[in-house]
């Protein structure tokens, strides 16, 4: 788990030879997925899977249960302990077997949108 | 039975809120997590991108007990603005050489946060560049630690070499207060530089 305790070291930036047979073993291989989706895309579970679904993993199964509120990759990541990379590939089947609905992020062009800053200026202010 | 996308039953998609990025880049321990924690609404996460050869087939497994694999951390939080907005900080990870994931997070971000120590103003420079280079929006925050040597914003400003318009602060990371007002000088700068504004 990415919890942390009382003891982190908030700077720590740790470059990692992390196993990567599991993960690649969870993905079955596939890396093409990889760039379908931002760190950033949102994620929610539309349909709920009763466990006997052929093809789904448990890993399948959690993703659609952490789901049931909006969730960005990087925070499915961060909650599964999985690299970014391998959730994008089991988010993309969920999505293509129609049991998440995705959310794309803001896109640049929309940066235009002057509400947006609007809404978001006034969000920090109340905090 | 298992459904595709054509059979299965049409479930309404619930309204979701719309991400936004922001970064918080900066040398090594400048405090970018530290920031990040101050304002998140959730403890700081930690997200692995891996450096792969992304154009792998997918037979292609030969060799992936050796490959050496590169992990790059980022620590990230959230700020819900209503139910409209989803606000994610990334603290973008300290070595530059890592541009993949520099690349990754500045695509679609609204903006940046440069923290800057005065002790080790240099740390900075690479952030500074990449962000003028690429034309995201960024302000420099200094974070303001003890014992190190005070400037005035101006002094800062001209040893960055920053344009005239790019806003310099002081912050103290470890503070809320702080830490927000930060971002709100930084939405308030991506709004002056988005594209309608600056034609």
């Amino acid at each position: 788990m990415n919890d942390w305790n009382g003891d982190w070291n908030p700077d720590e930036e740790r470059l990692l030879d992390a196993p990567t047979v599991r993960p690649y073993v969870i993905a079955r291989g596939r890396t093409e997925a990889q760039d379908r989706f931002d760190l950033i895309t949102l994620a929610v579970t539309i349909r709920p899977t009763t466990g006997a679904e052929i093809g789904l993993d448990p890993e399948h199964q959690a993703i659609v249960r952490l789901c049931r509120r909006p969730l960005s990759v990087a925070e499915i990541a961060a909650h599964m302990d999985l690299p970014a990379g391998i959730v994008r590939v089991l988010l993309g089947d969920l999505f293509d077997r129609g049991f998440v609905a995705v959310q794309e992020p803001q896109p640049e062009v929309d940066v235009l949108d002057e509400r947006m800053y609007r809404a978001v200026l006034d969000g920090l202010r109340a905090l | 039975m298992v459904s595709g996308r054509s059979d299965m039953p049409k479930t309404p998609t619930p309204k979701m809120p719309k991400a936004i990025k922001l970064l918080i880049a900066g040398g090594f321990g400048v405090g970018k997590t530290t920031m990040v924690g101050a304002v998140s609404e959730i403890r700081p996460l930690r997200t692995e991108e891996t450096l792969t050869d992304r154009s792998v087939g997918v037979d292609d497994l030969s060799g992936v007990e050796a490959k050496s694999t590169t992990t790059v951390a980022m620590d990230f939080g959230r700020i819900s603005i209503g139910d409209d907005f989803m606000l994610y900080l990334f603290g973008t990870p300290g070595q530059e050489r890592f541009w993949f994931v520099w690349d990754e997070l500045a695509r679609g971000a609204l903006g940046a946060v440069v923290l800057a120590d005065t002790r080790r103003l240099a740390d900075c420079f690479p952030s500074v560049d990449y962000f003028e280079r690429r034309g995201t929006p960024f302000i420099v925050a200094v974070n303001c630690f003890e014992g190190a040597p005070m400037f005035q914003l101006d002094e800062v400003k001209l040893a960055l070499n920053l344009g005239p318009d790019v806003p310099v602060l002081l912050c103290d990371a470890r503070k809320r207060d702080s830490g927000k007002e930060v971002l709100i000088a930084l939405v308030k700068h991506a709004y002056s530089k988005r594209p309608a504004a600056v034609s």
